[in-house]
């Protein structure tokens, strides 16, 4: 095959930051699996509320207060909008899934995807359905930076460093401290470390809240590569899901790995066979479910 | 159901068109064998696919071209269609149920969300358009379908004998059986029973009907849309199910005249039909789990 090393190398490259993303999605479903054992459907929902935070921090807060002059710039979004995103979720899990725990798990499904269709609808209402470019970036961060073997946009290396920083500390937090060995010792029996005095509610609540919190960075940190729309974040979960199968959620350290490498997988079929490239990830799933059904580093049966 | 009950639901259905306008009348029994079919999943299999609009509008999109392309018949262009959702329904069963609960929703998900990229891509589906001026042809080469009666009975037909079916089956050792598995997976494999070719063949069952559902409704409304297979549709259809009551037999045609209708008087408002939509599924998943059917057989079994 006749195809150019370096278009696929550079796809490849690029490919990674979208796998970078999907690494802290499927980092942040995993964590909120661990604990609650539901899947958050509104996960997709709440990294578009990430981004839409960070586009309306700039563009029209200023207007709505009064002070148009008055913008929440794209580091003061990257540290507001994945607070806010959490507080949201603490209020969902708080009004509404605490609710569900004593019922089928697929009820927490069912209620996350009810809340994400009205976010979704909600920006529709209001945003242009193809999405509006944020434009935001800092100075320091547009431009290409050469790698050696080749360009890359500045921003995009500044998307994947920080996503692996954020990767790494959560991985710290809850493989290496004591926070974490709760929060372990929680999954397996939430009983027994009820009875050490633990409050395992609290713990819930706020284990779901920094899990949608990492959804809200996510969506603030594309914000500037894709545009903001209503439909980023129904597009992106699929995929994430599919993500999860392939790596099963038993394993910190295996969601992120598998959403860096199927995000290169993504980006090499674009230049490869570019019409397969909205489906690769599903037909590794399928693969996956073949040959190791478990997922690559499941636990369960 | 007894005897009442089923003259009860015939002659309303046969009086229908002339109270309703038979092409509404029409897509709430698409949309109501679409959820029955679900539901036999759902509520008597409890395996919660989301993946069902995969069979539906694979269907739709298959019924659409067989009778455009190859000028066949409605009729055998439905069984195309439906033969096309089975086939579809064994491959999604087969991958899907390797793994459980939460696992397999995702697993349904991500299957359909192919189906829905191949309408998107492949050459004959029309791309954003989708399939369109689908014809409705001659029912058994001299019926009419043209005519909105003969239409609205042919369907009614269709859904009557889907609705059969799926009560046979319910009410069969077969269905005793899935209810074995959803109540307690580990007792009936120690019972012997082969829980997994039970569960798939629940899983080809209701893809084969929704695949039905599908066709039928492309030949009623002479197109084949995206929105057939994507995952909206599959949302809807669990919406459907819950809202009239999951696990009973009505419930399913209950919910989807609800949401159809809801719809329907809803149209005016745009997008804000996904936040009422939305709300709904909170609402009933919060505090109306059993849904409109299952809440009214509850009262009516507590005051006798």
């Amino acid at each position: 095959m006749g195809l150019p090393l370096d278009a696929v190398l550079a796809q490849a490259m690029l490919g990674l930051t979208q796998g970078a993303f999907y690494a802290v999605l499927s980092l942040g479903l995993a964590v909120i699996f661990g604990l609650l054992n539901i899947i958050n459907f509104a996960h997709g929902a709440l990294y578009m509320l990430g981004a839409f935070l960070a586009l309306i921090g700039l563009n029209q807060l200023g207007g709505w207060i009064g002070a148009p002059d008055f913008q929440i710039n794209f580091w003061a979004a990257l540290v507001l909008a994945p607070l806010l995103v959490g507080l949201f979720g603490i209020l969902i899990e708080r009004t509404m899934l605490s609710r569900l725990y004593k019922f089928d798990h697929l009820y927490g499904l069912l209620l996350t995807f009810g809340v994400a269709l009205v976010l979704q609808g909600f920006f529709t209402n209001y945003y242009n359905v193809n999405g509006t470019p944020y434009p935001g970036t800092p100075a320091s961060l547009r431009g290409i930076v050469n790698l050696g073997f080749m360009y890359f946009p500045k921003y995009r290396l500044f998307a994947l460093a920080a996503s692996l920083v954020v990767c790494f500390i959560t991985w710290y937090v809850i493989e290496r401290t004591k926070l974490g060995a709760y929060l372990r010792a929680g999954t397996e029996k939430p009983e027994l470390v009820q009875a050490f005095g633990i409050n395992v509610p609290l713990m819930i609540t706020l284990t779901y809240g920094f899990g949608v919190a990492l959804a809200g960075l996510a969506g603030v940190l594309a914000a500037p590569i894709y545009s903001v729309g209503p439909l980023m974040g129904a597009n992106v979960i699929i995929t994430v899901f599919a993500v999860v199968v392939i790596g099963g959620m038993g394993s910190i350290l295996g969601s992120i790995l598998t959403g860096l490498a199927l995000g290169m997988v993504e980006g090499i079929t674009k230049v490869v066979y570019p019409p397969a490239a909205n489906t690769v990830i599903f037909f590794v799933m399928v693969i996956i479910l073949l040959v190791r059904p478990a997922g690559l580093f499941g636990r369960e049966v | 159901m007894n005897r009442i009950a089923w003259i009860t639901v015939i002659v309303l259905g046969l009086l229908a068109p002339f109270a309703v306008y038979p092409v509404l009348m029409m897509e709430l029994l698409c949309f109501a064998l679409f959820a029955c079919a679900f539901n036999l999943l759902l509520g008597y299999s409890g395996l919660l696919s989301f993946g069902h609009a995969a069979f539906f509008g694979g269907a739709a999109y298959i019924c659409g071209y067989a009778v455009t392309a190859w000028h066949l018949g409605p009729l055998q262009g439905i069984l195309i269609g439906t033969a096309f959702a089975g086939g579809l329904g064994l491959v999604f069963g087969v991958l899907a149920i390797r793994r459980q609960g939460i696992y397999f929703a995702m697993i349904t998900l991500a299957l359909a969300q192919i189906i829905f990229f191949l309408c998107l891509k492949m050459p004959f589906t029309g791309g954003e358009d989708g399939l369109q001026g689908v014809p409705r042809g001659m029912l058994f080469g001299f019926i009419d379908l043209n005519k909105p009666l003969n239409m609205y009975y042919t369907v009614f037909a269709i859904f009557m004998i889907c609705f059969w079916l799926i009560w046979r089956a319910v009410n069969s050792p077969f269905g005793q059986v899935l209810s074995a598995i959803r109540e307690n997976e580990a007792r009936a494999i120690s019972l012997g029973y082969s829980v997994e070719r039970i569960k798939l063949l629940a899983f080809v069952l209701s893809a084969t009907l929704a695949g039905t559902a599908g066709a039928t409704k492309s030949i009623v409304f002479q197109t084949a849309s995206l929105t057939d297979v994507s995952w909206h549709t599959s949302g809807e259809v669990i919406l459907m199910t819950l809202v009239g009551g999951m696990g009973t037999l009505l419930g399913p045609v209950v919910g989807a005249f609800t949401i159809v209708g809801l719809q329907h008087e809803l149209s005016s408002i745009g997008s804000w039909v996904t936040v009422i939509i939305g709300l709904t599924f909170i609402v009933c998943v919060l505090v109306f789990r059993r849904g409109m059917v299952g809440e009214l057989t509850r009262l009516w079994k507590r005051s006798f």
